[in-house]
């Protein structure tokens, strides 16, 4: 921290250092100059020439070494950022249920931090001593001149500032529901457009689009407007109090030299000050990132963590999860009500039931990311709340719904479910999941994900899929692993999987009923309770959902 | 300059004006900098007396005032091009409709008509304005320069091209650097989103924690690569930095020697060092705001080959890019209607096994032997009234760009006033294609249509005919009665309500907040799939003049109780009209008259009910 604020204190030497070099060379140009006039011996003149070249030597330097301690500082400053909102995301929160849209913002906002240093702060410092200074020499020059100049910099880089602050403050609240007006529109013309062109809706929607788009324009029309009204402001601060300074120092019969010293310095002592005004207007929007930053680090987790967690138990799993209710926040209705369910060493369960049915509900609480709101989860005896969910999680985990690749090599992307595996076991993974083709073919060092090679939605599942098989959990859970596979594929696979799970305690949800003839128990589940539980055999005679759904399947499949 | 963009602007009226202004204002305050020079250094010198500080505070103040026109002009610029921009991409979205749209990005063209476009800000308000006033301004202050003192113009003169001389220079050596160094940086930049994306992977996996310290390490190295990055891309404003206070140096110190000799006035001393850093400022002005300007250019750029239909041929490359991966249905393509990528067609199965010569449709020599039988015998389904259109595809083939599998092959079918036709097979077989060349979202690439005998528009005016339930509804963020009204925009409230009770919405709609005016979420987040299905069926019973019903897989993922209210709702709103389902599941195939199986782009067979099981 220390060699932060150092390097900070750095920056801001250096910018202040800069501009105070422009002063500098201004004022020893006018002075030479000034004096040359009433030609006095050269001797008087070489300290003035000696300045100005050393001023016009330094200025650029000390700018360039400004630029490159400020961005290295707030790039310091943004790493910090990032890892603490890093942290604060790691432990399972409501977050998890964010868009991409919000995610990417959030990751946005750290750059506040940067844009804070270097597009605020150190201008501000560099503004104020350069104010400081050319006031600071007016006093010595003449001092009610100099009192107008300080009027002057006070308007430019502290009245107008305050105004633009509140201006950006009220306009952003008023842009950003119209930015989203048009951006939903924009959204429904893309999303919605089979259903648009199919009720001849379209124009309509356009026509919509363009007035949420005419009012986005008139309040940036006014927004600009205010912005123009403050530079305007800036200039004829400037220009003014200069005029000030002059007819001040005309009226009391200062001399020319310090006259046009004045003058010159006061004008160009308003060059760092008079951008204080956007940066103003850009430090709100710095400070509602930073704030946003903050409430999503105080965001409390989804699960406690107990103050002193048991270790995880010895032995071959037993998992037993009885009348389990969980709720996605109050008055909302329970996604799982009262669902009990157990799971013996080697044994294998199937969950189906409709999308909504609590399916996914039941394995995220399993692997410690929701809270039940009564019942108990217990693991050969211990409650599973009394574990870390780290270590609940090293015992259940496996297929998770929305799998991510990550901008990676296939290996890496692999690795991260069994950072010990060797090549050979790797090659196992890929195997079993059928992604040996396409490994083979895409190459097990080519980047993946986004602007790497694009992994169809197929692959994405046998990636993750891979991924589950490496890592080898105690209990083993898959959420429809067939998701987003042709027909054939997902036959095989699952019989695949069906083989190569035999023996391995596994939670299974699916919507194929293909295949699961194999598996020790069916469970069904409905709007969050157990609708039916049995072997295929028992079940599918038995009319029911599953039943329903086993006739359904054999149908449009021709079989 | 960026050539389309000014083609814009100079098409569109107001924004020409509005550009105009802002230009001339901009280059106007540039000018009167001499003024405020020459008055300046008048007085400071002792030519002009203490009042001409009158015509120095009218200089100031109509300076201000070109500002306040210059930024005024500048914001109706750029939100005139921005919205003439925006309806031409939107606009243009309508035009490549459902089928098209669908192998887009989508998500990054709804992020380009709306905040993309904001990047062009910084370009039209910015950096014309600066180049316009660099084009004209070290040219005045150059001529009065030469006017005042000849020594130091040529000074000027000599040094003032070595700003865009070494900026150049420099920009060159550096540019490659630099280009290479970006396209690392913005990986590594892009790092810390890729994992707060991944997060619930790396936790389902336990490494959450250790990534932490990756981060850490990749923020490390993100920094020592951009500030090697940032020496070298400042270097260039150094140079402008140094060029322009050295020449001031320069222009400075002789004139002081000269003014010690005598043989230079004070006035034009003055002037000369109040001009020429005038002469640099605006190159310097237009360097820094370059790069921001960049930004803009490319999402002008992007915008144009969207609307030039260039990028459409890059989403078909990207489509042909994968097509050799058909070990997979095409990605999630839920409801794009082109999951075209089972197989090829040169098996024929079932019932197409005959020459295409003869009818492959066996409806006609199972079900009915001709229209007019139909028409008036047959079960209850000929109860048609006039409306109900009578559909005949005939050897109707449909190819989608950059795959080489039809996703309909040679398709004959013909469809009966009134007749109740379900739609079977497996995902990707073509249902959906079908579906959508009824819609009028593809056309065949050889065959025909034929509605009543008559050939197929797919215009507006054939879709008035319809009514369409997708499988996915989109609903619209506005109050659920304009959702349900959304195909007869002036239907009332109560013939609304009408429509929601025969879709069995009524049973969820009142005891929403607001009831029917209840606005509904972005992309009606706050209702449950099963009411989003029957809202969309509403939709189509607020249209009685449809009589033509398209419904894709309406109960697909409904659980048993939606799925047992929509197929009621779809019983009644079939009564009377020609339907085609998409069906996957018993209770939907069981309201058909007809079973239509197609496998690969075929028909492979078509029964009545009953003959099935």
């Amino acid at each position: 921290m220390t060699s932060m604020r150092g390097r900070t204190a750095l920056a801001m030497a250096a910018g202040a250092a800069a501009e105070l070099a422009g002063l500098g060379l201004i004022g020893s140009a006018a002075w030479l100059i000034t004096r040359a006039a009433e030609q006095p011996p050269l001797a008087a003149l070489s300290v003035a020439i000696v300045g100005v070249r050393a001023f016009a030597t330094s200025k650029g330097v000390l700018r360039y070494g400004e630029r490159l301690a400020g961005h290295d500082v707030a790039l310091r400053a943004q790493a910090t950022t990032r890892k603490r909102l890093y942290r604060a995301l790691i432990p399972a929160g409501p977050l998890n249920h964010r868009g991409a849209d919000l995610l990417s913002r959030m990751v946005d906002d750290t750059d506040a931090a940067q844009d804070l240093l270097v597009r605020c702060l150190l201008p501000a410092v560099a503004a104020l001593v350069t104010g400081v200074a050319a006031v600071v020499l007016g006093l010595f020059l003449q001092p009610s001149a100099a009192l107008a100049l300080l009027a002057g910099l006070l308007v430019a880089g502290v009245v107008i500032p305050a105004g633009t602050a509140t201006a950006a403050r009220r306009w952003s609240a008023r842009i950003a529901p119209a930015r989203a007006e048009l951006a939903a529109g924009a959204a429904d013309l893309v999303h919605g457009s089979a259903d648009l062109a199919a009720y001849g809706a379209g124009g309509r929607a356009l026509a919509a689009c363009a007035e949420a788009d005419a009012r986005l324009a008139a309040l940036e029309r006014r927004q600009a407007r205010s912005n123009a009204v403050a530079t305007a402001l800036g200039m004829l601060t400037q220009g003014l109090t200069v005029l000030a300074v002059v007819w001040i120092a005309a009226g009391s019969g200062t001399s020319r030299v310090a006259t046009a010293v004045l003058a010159l310095t006061s004008l160009v002592s308003f060059e760092p000050v008079l951008p204080m005004a956007a940066a103003a207007e850009r430090l709100t929007g710095v400070l509602a990132a930073l704030r946003r930053l903050k409430e999503v680090r105080a965001t409390p987790s989804a699960v406690t963590e107990p103050a002193r967690p048991v270790p995880v138990p010895e032995g071959p799993p037993t998992v037993e999860i009885d009348d389990l209710v969980i709720r996605h926040g109050h008055g909302r209705p329970a996604a799982l009500d009262g669902v009990s369910l157990t799971l013996t060493p080697g044994r294998r369960v199937a969950l189906v039931g409709p999308s909504g049915a609590g399916k996914s509900t039941l394995l995220s609480a399993m692997m410690r990311l929701v809270e039940p709101e009564s019942g108990t989860i217990r693991l050969n005896g211990v409650e599973l709340g009394e574990l870390s969910s780290d270590d609940a999680r090293r015992v259940m985990t496996g297929l998770t719904q929305d799998p991510y690749v990550f901008r990676a090599s296939l290996r890496d992307n692999l690795r991260l479910a069994g950072p010990d595996a060797d090549q050979e076991e790797l090659a196992e993974a890929v195997r079993r999941a059928r992604l040996d083709r396409w490994a083979e073919r895409t190459g097990w060092d080519t980047v993946l994900g986004e602007d790497g090679r694009t992994v169809s939605g197929g692959q994405l599942q046998r990636l993750a899929l891979a991924r589950a098989l490496l890592n080898a959990p105690p209990v083993l859970l898959l959420d429809e692993p067939a998701e987003s596979l042709d027909e054939a594929t997902a036959d095989a696979l699952m019989a695949d999987l069906l083989d190569a799970t035999r023996g391995h305690t596994t939670l299974l949800v699916t919507h194929r009923l293909r295949g699961l003839e194999g598996v020790d128990e069916i469970v069904v589940l409905e709007n969050g309770s157990v609708v039916q539980r049995g072997t295929h055999e028992e079940l599918v005679g038995v009319p029911g959902y599953y039943s329903d759904l086993w006739r359904s399947e054999a149908l449009t499949a021709g079989r | 300059m960026h050539k389309d963009l000014l083609r814009l602007a100079r098409g569109e009226r107001a924004v020409r004006r509005h550009l105009a202004l802002c230009l001339a204002a901009a280059v106007l305050a540039g000018l009167l900098v001499l003024v405020q020079a020459e008055v300046l250094a008048g007085v400071l010198s002792g030519r002009f007396a203490t009042s001409a500080l009158v015509v120095l505070a009218l200089v100031v103040g109509a300076r201000a005032l070109l500002g306040l026109v210059q930024g005024v002009a500048a914001g109706s610029t750029s939100t005139g091009v921005k919205s003439a921009l925006r309806h031409r991409l939107l606009s243009r979205l309508r035009e490549l409709g459902p089928a098209r749209l669908a192998t887009h990005r989508s998500g990054e063209l709804v992020t380009l008509a709306g905040r993309g476009l904001d990047a062009l800000d910084p370009y039209l308000s910015g950096y014309l304005p600066a180049v316009a006033v660099a084009a004209v301004v070290p040219i005045a202050v150059l001529v009065r320069l030469f006017a005042a003192d000849l020594a130091s113009a040529v000074i000027v003169l000599v040094t003032l091209p070595l700003i865009p001389l070494f900026g150049a220079l420099v920009g060159m050596r550096t540019k490659e650097v630099t280009e290479r160094q970006w396209r690392a940086l913005s990986q590594l930049g892009g790092h810390f989103l890729d994992v707060v994306r991944g997060l619930p992977t790396l936790r389902a996996f336990g490494r959450a924690r250790h990534q932490a310290e990756v981060i850490g390490r990749v923020a490390e190295a993100h920094r020592e690569a951009t500030m090697r990055t940032l020496r070298v891309a400042f270097l260039s404003s150094l140079v402008l930095e140094l060029a322009a206070s050295l020449s001031l140096a320069l222009v400075a110190v002789p004139v002081g020697l000269r003014l010690l000799s005598g043989s230079l006035e004070l006035p034009a001393a003055l002037l000369v060092l109040l001009l020429a850093p005038e002469a640099y400022l605006p190159l310097r002005n237009m360097g820094n705001k370059f790069h921001a300007a960049m930004e803009g250019v490319t999402a002008a750029d992007e915008a144009f080959a969207v609307l030039e239909g260039r990028a459409e041929s890059l989403a078909t490359d990207a489509v042909t890019k994968g097509a050799p991966e058909t070990e997979d249905a095409p990605g999630n393509g839920a409801g794009t209607g082109n999951g075209a990528g089972t197989g090829n067609l040169a098996g024929t199965g079932g019932t197409t096994a005959r020459p295409a010569t003869g009818s492959p449709v066996p409806d006609r020599t199972n079900a009915n032997s001709t229209d007019e039988d139909r028409r008036t015998g047959e079960a209850g389904q000929a109860r048609a009234p006039g409306g109900a259109p009578e559909i005949r595809l005939e050897n109707v083939t449909v190819r989608y760009p950059g795959r080489e599998e039809a996703a309909l092959d040679d398709v004959s079918l013909v469809i009966s006033p009134g007749e109740r036709v379900a739609l079977v097979g497996e995902s990707g077989a073509g249902k959906s294609t079908l579906l959508h060349l009824l819609l009028g979202f593809v056309t065949p690439d050889s065959g025909r249509i034929l509605i009543d005998g008559a050939e197929f528009t797919g215009d507006d005016s054939w879709r008035e005919r319809l009514a369409f339930v997708p499988q996915r509804p989109h609903l619209f963020a506005v109050s659920v009665a304009d959702n349900i009204r959304l195909g007869s925009p002036a239907a009332t409230i109560e013939e609304v309500q009408r429509a929601a009770r025969a879709a069995h919405a009524d049973e969820f709609v009142p005891a929403l907040p607001e009831g029917y005016e209840t606005v509904l979420g972005e992309r009606g987040a706050n209702l449950s799939a099963g009411q989003r299905q029957r809202v969309a069926l509403a939709r189509a019973f607020c249209r009685p003049s449809a009589d033509l019903l398209l419904l894709d897989e309406p109960t697909a993922r409904l659980d048993g109780r939606s799925e047992a209210a929509i197929v009621a709702a779809t019983r009644e709103l079939s009564e009377g009209r020609t339907a085609v389902i998409v069906a996957h599941r018993p209770a939907m195939i069981d309201l058909a008259d007809r079973v239509i199986r197609i496998a690969e782009g075929r028909v492979v067979s078509a029964e009545l009910i009953g003959e099935s099981r």
